[in-house]
């Protein structure tokens, strides 16, 4: 079956999907941290880090249209949370609504306020997309580790990820399998057959994973997963990681 | 010179942790080079019997594989030894990237990395696989995960292969293709299926296994004669017989 992918595009060609995953890491981190580190206030760096971003993007080659269309994705959540923010008084953000007809007002703390998540969470979200579209999930996982990550969190990780497509493609099966049998009835008996699927799925994902740790116990697996400590840290990697100092910097003084 | 023994089975039963008996005193020799398929119906102890030579089940009787008794205290050498291949691929391929996989192997053996490199690079190789390393799992076809998944104890340069269906799930020309890979692997090869055909295209030799208990141990082209056993165990006997005769022809025309 086919599955949307978390890391489309992420086997373009471009100098920066070549990029070790520890200096992409480091400094997509090192722009969320310098967006949401800053007051609302400062416009000339929230524009300048759009512009990077972008400019990194279009280095990337890949289509803006796209990762814009996947920021969006996040609005929905964004408005149920910032909805309620513009109609606080300015000085009862803990609470005091006043929601008479008469009564209603927007503060303007509320609009900097809202102004402040929707453009954090924008630049937040778009650096994220960035570095999962310049970076495959495995590398992604090879990158935090090196980068110190604990190993049982990577390990557990990189399994969600071989297995939740089969996961996936199990549960499909067996809902194709559910409805060709003319699925329907009272919500009662509805609810019963599904119960029924979540305990087959559980079943069944338990046995893969004894039948997984034999094949591991095959292959000379000993609690440890091995690695390869193939790394090419590069005048790329060092001139690309200088971003991060330099962001540090205009936080600093532009602020 | 007297072929060299690499597996010997004696007396081998074992029960599942409910009671049910799945194998029923088996003894077994298989020699150097040798080719051998264990053939039988559905839950005859196929894979159980397989799953018993590196150890991955124990149960009462005494294996011995390359001269070393399966036991606890020797399991690790003997899963270097013994490359054993589950049936279904998802099982047999968990790392997040091709590479990963078939690079297992050897890394829990201890080797340095550039050992380990040139290790895949030459299983990926034989599978027909190359440029492959870099994939995933999820996005190969069911030929492939078969083929990554035998290149995963390829890598390992086991001395023994044992497959169980390898051909499971594949389609025709995919399983052709998988056979002659496995073809030209010079290991032995103790090999599980249900499908005669893989079988005689594989294996010399043929074990045939009902209810847990080994009913005969004959070269194939005699159990491709013996009509009374072909039907007794559910293969047409006409198609074998057909296939023996074009293995005949295939010999008598091979250049010397």
């Amino acid at each position: 079956m086919k599955h949307a992918f978390l890391d489309h595009h992420s086997h373009t060609e471009s100098p920066i999907h070549h990029l070790d995953a520890r200096a992409k890491i480091i400094v997509f981190f090192t722009f969320i941290l310098i967006g949401v580190s800053s007051p609302p206030t400062s416009f000339l760096l929230f524009s300048l880090l759009a512009i990077t971003l972008i400019g990194i993007a279009l280095f990337a080659r890949l289509p803006l249209g796209h990762l814009l269309k996947k920021v969006l994705v996040i609005l929905p959540f964004l408005f149920v949370v910032t909805v309620s923010i513009p109609f606080m008084k300015k000085d009862a953000i803990g609470g005091g609504y006043n929601l008479g007809l008469g009564g209603l007002s927007i503060s303007q703390s509320g609009l900097w306020i809202l102004w402040n998540v929707v453009i954090k969470s924008c630049l937040g979200v778009f650096s994220i997309i960035l570095l999962s579209s310049t970076t495959s999930f495995p590398q992604l996982i090879k990158g935090m580790e090196r980068l110190g990550s604990p190993k049982i969190f990577t390990m557990l990780t990189s399994f969600m990820y071989r297995y939740s497509f089969i996961l996936i493609d199990e549960m499909y099966r067996m809902k194709r399998a559910r409805d060709a049998r003319c699925f329907g009835g009272r919500w009662f008996w509805q609810t019963k057959v599904i119960g029924h699927m979540i305990g087959t799925l559980f079943l069944r994902s338990f046995h893969r994973g004894e039948r997984v740790y034999l094949a591991m116990l095959s292959r000379g697996y000993n609690g440890t997963m091995p690695e390869t400590s193939a790394s090419r840290f590069g005048s790329a990697e060092i001139l690309f990681l200088s971003l991060s100092p330099l962001l540090f910097f205009l936080r600093i003084y532009l602020v | 010179m007297t072929p060299h023994k690499v597996i010997e089975i004696d007396h081998l039963s074992y029960h599942y942790p409910d009671g049910t008996p799945a194998l029923r005193d088996i003894d077994l020799e298989v020699y150097q080079h040798e080719s051998i398929a264990i053939l039988g119906p559905n839950g005859a102890g196929k894979s159980t019997l397989l799953y018993h030579l590196n150890g991955t089940l124990m149960g009462e009787g005494k294996v011995t594989v390359l001269g070393i008794p399966v036991e606890k205290e020797n399991l690790r050498e003997i899963r270097r030894r013994v490359g054993l291949v589950f049936q279904s691929p998802e099982d047999q391929l968990f790392c997040p990237t091709v590479f990963d996989d078939v690079a297992f192997g050897p890394l829990n053996m201890g080797l340095d990395e550039e050992k380990v490199r040139r290790r895949v690079e030459k299983a990926l190789e034989m599978m027909g696989l190359r440029g492959f390393e870099e994939r995933s799992a999820h996005h190969l076809s069911e030929g492939e995960k078969k083929r990554v998944a035998l290149a995963t104890v390829l890598s390992m340069d086991s001395e023994i292969l044992a497959l169980d269906e390898p051909t499971d799930n594949l389609d025709p020309a995919g399983s052709r293709m998988l056979i002659e890979r496995i073809q030209s692997i010079p290991q032995t090869k103790v090999i599980v299926t249900h499908h005669l055909p893989v079988a005689v295209d594989l294996c010399e030799r043929a074990i045939l296994l009902y209810g847990g208990r080994k009913i005969q141990d004959l070269p194939m082209r005699e159990l491709l004669k013996d009509r009374a056993l072909l039907e007794r165990f559910g293969f047409d006997a006409d198609y074998a017989q057909w296939m023996y005769e074009r293995n005949v022809k295939l010999q008598t025309s091979k250049p010397k």
